[in-house]
């Protein structure tokens, strides 16, 4: 059976996670080192030891994103989460920036290596150096592939694979994205945030209801209808004599029916975004997700109705899996 | 410290190559990184034009490296970039992809478009070989200071970037094709159509961004035009600057006169934006990319 890994941006949505079926949770601690750096989100190290043994007593592994790249001049502090992270019997951390992968390998030979989808490691050349290099054991391939070329790469590599399959969408390639910084100051590569809300601000001008990202307007839709929040690649914006969505539409990703051809794919696990979600959001998709990969498992269809619920009234893609959205 | 001319990373087309590589023969400039950075689809128009433009720098006295692609998906993408370790140039590193290809041992140049945040993943490159960096333009000055400290003590050159239109994100979607609503397979090659990138407005007319194939660009110039003495006392060797239309040979002489303190940076801050371009330098002092250090003087 393909592993389900599921996100925990706290102890309680842990919990939840592994309750409703996840064979893995992903977590970080609650500080610059992960991605998701969110105010009220994440773990301290006691409660990373606790959600490990909470975790592994109900059979389910401990994922630790340590993935954002170090500031110079302050590596310690990730050197320590990696440390901590170990010590807490974490099942493996997941790591993108190649001098933190390279002092992990050399200081913690025993803890299991995860390349992040923020490494954006998208071809067999690339993932063979990162296996040769560090002894990584698993890739989190960035939303850039379509599902043929997914098991083309499975067919030259030795590692697992690991795909997102529900939930927030970059359209970038992970990683290597710098829009934020450019208008707020701050990124996922550096402070594990993008579009933060402390640089959003909404305004009433007219009939419409205008969001703004650091200065730049980035939705206007009428009053009392559904506003998006102003994630800067997902923005309206305009070209020439041309007005639109140029980037991405707000839409989210739903892969979930593409799972027996990730399958096939030969794909280890698949992953679901989230770690900002409330718990029973998280238990839901865990739930239908986990139904999903047991029917896979055992041959049967997909059962379309627990998933149909979750993407109501919001836009979803299959995203980069077809080679049309390119 | 001294001057280096990135890869172009717009669609030229060959005749508008050869013109450029020629007009930087006699540019103060001291080493040029050429090739396709952004999408393999356009190399065939203008690749016979790489040996001649090699040539003509190795003979003017330039160093040369050739680039790789800064996303490497296709089969043919990964041929190419194994193809690139036999030039005989140094290959400059734009996908962590190309150094599968680069010897172990064999000196490479890694570009802004690799993730160099900290001393580790420099420590890690100067064991594989690398002996110039230069910085993502992302970084803080305070980060520069340490990496450029820690490229004296491995052997790495560190340069930092001068001058060009921000390279903010790279994606698997080509926006030109859907801005003219096609696929990336039937482009039609499009993008060669906005040979400084074609430009992306907010709903209030800001302005904004800019699209570049499958690149997405800062639309103001970032320039270091007030930056050049602080990159120095840093460490920096050398500045980036970045292809665009116009008399570019003109523009390395400029930034070459800021460097050798024959020009100020309010002069040159003045003639880059004489024809009403906007200028930014945020990423490394300020609180945001977008930001304009000029502004406060």
């Amino acid at each position: 059976m393909m592993e389900l890994v599921c996100p925990a941006g706290t102890p309680a949505a842990l919990r939840a996670a592994v309750e409703a079926g996840a064979h893995a949770v992903y977590c970080g601690f609650a500080d610059e080192t992960n991605a998701r750096n969110f105010p009220g989100l994440n773990f301290s190290r006691e409660e990373m030891a606790e959600g490990v043994a909470h975790a592994h007593a109900r059979g389910a592994k401990v994922l630790v994103a340590i993935n954002t790249f170090p500031r110079a001049g302050a590596e310690p502090v990730w050197h320590r989460a990696i440390a901590d992270a170990e010590r807490a019997g974490v099942d493996a951390v997941i790591l993108a920036d190649v001098g933190l992968l390279a002092h992990a390998a050399e200081a913690h030979p025993g803890l299991r290596l995860h390349l992040s989808v923020q490494a954006a490691a998208a071809n067999p050349d690339v993932i063979n150096l990162y296996a040769s290099a560090f002894g990584v054991r698993r890739v989190v391939l960035p939303r850039v592939l379509t599902v043929e070329e997914i098991a083309a790469i499975n067919r030259e590599i030795d590692v697992e694979t690991e795909v997102f399959v529900f939930g927030g969408l970059c359209v970038m390639a992970e990683g290597r994205c710098s829009l934020s910084s450019y208008v707020t100051g701050q990124s996922p590569n550096m402070n594990g945030v993008c579009s933060p809300a402390s640089h959003v601000a909404y305004s009433e001008e007219g009939p419409d209801l205008v969001s703004r990202l650091g200065g730049f307007t980035i939705h206007r839709t009428p009053k009392g209808a559904p506003a998006p929040y102003p994630t800067l690649c997902k923005g309206c914006f305009t070209s020439e004599d041309q007005t639109g969505h140029i980037f991405e539409d707000p839409v989210s990703l739903d892969a979930s029916h593409l799972v027996p051809r990730l399958a096939r794919a030969g794909v280890s696990a698949l992953k679901i975004e989230g770690r900002q979600r409330s718990r029973a959001y998280v238990a839901q998709v865990v739930r239908a997700f986990r139904a999903a990969v047991e029917a896979e498992a055992a041959g049967k269809p997909i059962p379309e109705s627990a998933l149909a619920r979750l993407t109501e009234g919001q836009a979803a893609t299959s995203g980069a899996y077809a080679k049309t959205w390119r | 410290m001294d001057l280096t001319v990135g890869p172009n990373f717009f669609f030229w087309d060959a005749a508008a190559v050869r013109q450029f590589y020629r007009s930087l023969a006699n540019a103060p400039v001291a080493r040029v990184v050429l090739g396709e950075v952004i999408c393999s689809k356009r190399l065939p128009f203008w690749q016979d034009e790489i040996p001649q433009a090699v040539e003509t720098l190795v003979a003017a006295g330039k160093q040369v490296a050739i680039t790789s692609l800064a996303l490497i998906t296709l089969r043919r993408e990964r041929r190419q970039t194994a193809d690139l370790a036999g030039m005989g140039l140094p290959v400059e590193v734009n996908d962590l992809s190309a150094l599968a290809h680069v010897p172990e041992g064999t000196p490479f140049w890694v570009g802004p478009l690799v993730n160099v945040y900290n001393e580790g993943s420099l420590r890690w490159l100067a064991r594989r070989g690398a002996t110039r960096v230069c910085l993502p333009p992302e970084l803080p000055l305070a980060s520069v200071t340490v990496l450029a400290q820690a490229g004296q003590e491995l052997g790495i050159a560190v340069e930092a970037w001068g001058h060009g239109k921000l390279p903010l994100a790279i994606s698997g979607r080509c926006y030109h094709a859907r801005l003219h609503d096609r696929a990336k397979d039937n482009c039609q090659f499009v993008c060669g159509e906005d040979p400084d990138g074609r430009d992306v407005e907010t709903l209030d007319g800001q302005k904004f961004l800019a699209v570049n194939g499958v690149q997405t660009l800062s639309q103001s110039t970032a320039s270091m035009a007030w930056q050049v003495e602080p990159l120095r006392d840093a460490g920096v060797t050398a500045l980036r600057l970045s292809p665009e239309t116009g008399d570019f040979a003109a523009l390395c002489a400029s930034y070459s006169d800021r460097i050798a303190g024959r020009l100020s940076a309010a002069d040159l801050s003045a003639r880059l934006q004489s024809g009403g371009r906007r200028l930014s330098d945020g990423f490394l002092t300020g609180a945001a990319g977008m930001e304009w250090s000029g502004n406060r003087v």
